[in-house]
């Protein structure tokens, strides 16, 4: 309908209630706004307007059960997200949104989950793992992975130590460069596939992170005897109009906004190892 | 119940089909050894005299930089191998290795071995192909964290 059309395409005021800085470049802003609902699903993403200076696409990485802000990290790369990384609490900023597929949750009850995460990766992953901590029991095993460039790039510390402490989530971190304070393990995250013991044909995997990583996770998952249909990616491309219209992020015939950001790997595998798209 | 040094060896993926003729001669050349937490089980430049299959627990493998101190640059846990400079002259150390944690291993005198592959090509042939496989998988991984992909 037009209106809901008129209606994605318009961003609505939200005000910065707090910020958080998380690593050297990565933040997390929560949002509120009286106006609006805050439902989302996990691996949804919200397009952010800086007003004036431009809008990006960020996942949602709050917890979708109740929410009452929208909470993203974000990392501070291009010229909106660094201009972002300067914002004060109180601040307006402009969101359009929840937009895209998200991680098929209901599908893994009764299944092992196996969660792969890559530096900033691990944002749009966190929903699903608030999802699964509320309903424990309704998954078999679940293991998260995570890797990040060294330990400082280390996102959501505290948050990972309380998940390693509980008995039924097994969680390995490993990082890229170790120094003296780093006690844990080093290596790429692919290292730490071999340390999960799981029925890998009763297992749904769900990986994010950047695409060269999810290439190498895909291979070793692949060589265990995962399924193509039981693992899931989460791919990013730049965005602009995010309602599968300007074809922005098109790859082939998905549309990153629209059909995605969350795919069956089966359904992107012939793009994923294509150049140029 | 204490296990013999061929049931601990025989189901190491390292060993994995092995023919048993060989598999003594490896056993021939092994120990049972722990480590206790924070001490270095070879430094840079000693000799290579022996390597290590990691029963249990973590060891970190380090390179001294200066102005920065011990980095690790991988580490290695439960069913891995440590060391291959032990087969390839000059039989030398290129890293340090601590322990991190508390470990138990087996280890495999070198010289012993390497005098075993001189007599027998066929185990020195078994050994370097599995070495060679170990040495792709590290390279592999290396790669990986030279590509710094979490960055980009």
């Amino acid at each position: 309908m037009e209106t809901n059309n008129f209606d994605k395409i318009l961003p609505k005021p939200f005000i910065v209630k707090k910020f958080k800085k998380e690593t050297h470049d990565t933040f997390t802003i929560d949002l509120i706004s009286k106006s609006s609902k805050f439902d989302f699903k996990p691996g949804q993403f919200n397009m952010l307007y800086l007003f004036g200076i431009g809008e990006v696409p960020v996942s949602i990485s709050g917890n979708a059960q109740n929410a009452k802000t929208f909470i993203h990290t974000i990392r501070s790369v291009g010229t909106v997200t660094k201009k972002i990384s300067k914002i004060k609490s109180g601040s307006v900023i402009g969101v359009r949104g929840p937009f895209g597929s998200h991680w098929p949750i209901e599908e893994a009850k009764g299944k092992n989950i196996l969660i792969i995460a890559g530096g900033i990766g691990l944002a749009p992953l966190r929903p699903v793992i608030y999802n699964i901590l509320d309903q424990r029991k309704s998954f078999n095993k679940v293991a998260l992975l995570y890797g990040a460039r060294s330990m400082n790039d280390i996102l959501y510390y505290k948050e990972l130590e309380t998940w390693r402490a509980k008995l039924d989530f097994d969680l390995h971190v490993t990082v890229d460069r170790g120094d003296k304070n780093w006690r844990g393990e080093v290596g790429v995250v692919t290292t730490l596939i071999k340390k999960i013991s799981m029925d890998w044909n009763n297992t749904i995997a769900f990986i994010c992170g950047p695409e060269i990583m999810m290439r190498f996770v895909l291979e070793e998952l692949l060589d265990l005897g995962m399924k193509e249909n039981e693992i899931y990616i989460s791919m990013e491309r730049n965005m602009k109009c995010a309602v599968g219209i300007c074809g922005h992020c098109q790859i082939g015939k998905e549309f990153v906004c629209k059909d995605g950001p969350v795919f069956k790997f089966s359904r992107m595998k012939d793009y994923f190892l294509k150049r140029e798209l | 119940m204490k296990q013999t040094l061929e049931a601990i060896l025989k189901d190491h993926p390292f060993v994995k089909d092995l023919n048993p003729k060989h598999l003594h001669l490896l056993i021939g050349c092994a120990a049972n050894i722990r480590i206790e937490q924070g001490k270095y089980l070879f430094k840079e430049n000693q000799p290579a005299e022996n390597f290590f299959f990691i029963r249990k627990g973590q060891i970190a493998i380090e390179s001294f930089i200066p102005g920065k101190g011990q980095i690790t640059i991988q580490t290695v846990d439960d069913g891995d191998i440590l060391g291959w400079s032990w087969l390839i002259p000059p039989y030398k150390w290129h890293f340090d290795a601590k322990a991190t944690t508390p470990v138990r291993a087996i280890t495999l005198d070198a010289k012993c071995l390497r005098t075993k592959c001189e007599k027998d090509f066929e185990l020195g042939y078994e050994m370097m192909k599995r070495v060679a496989y170990l040495m792709e998988n590290r390279l592999q991984a290396t790669r990986l964290q030279l590509l710094d992909f979490y960055g980009n």
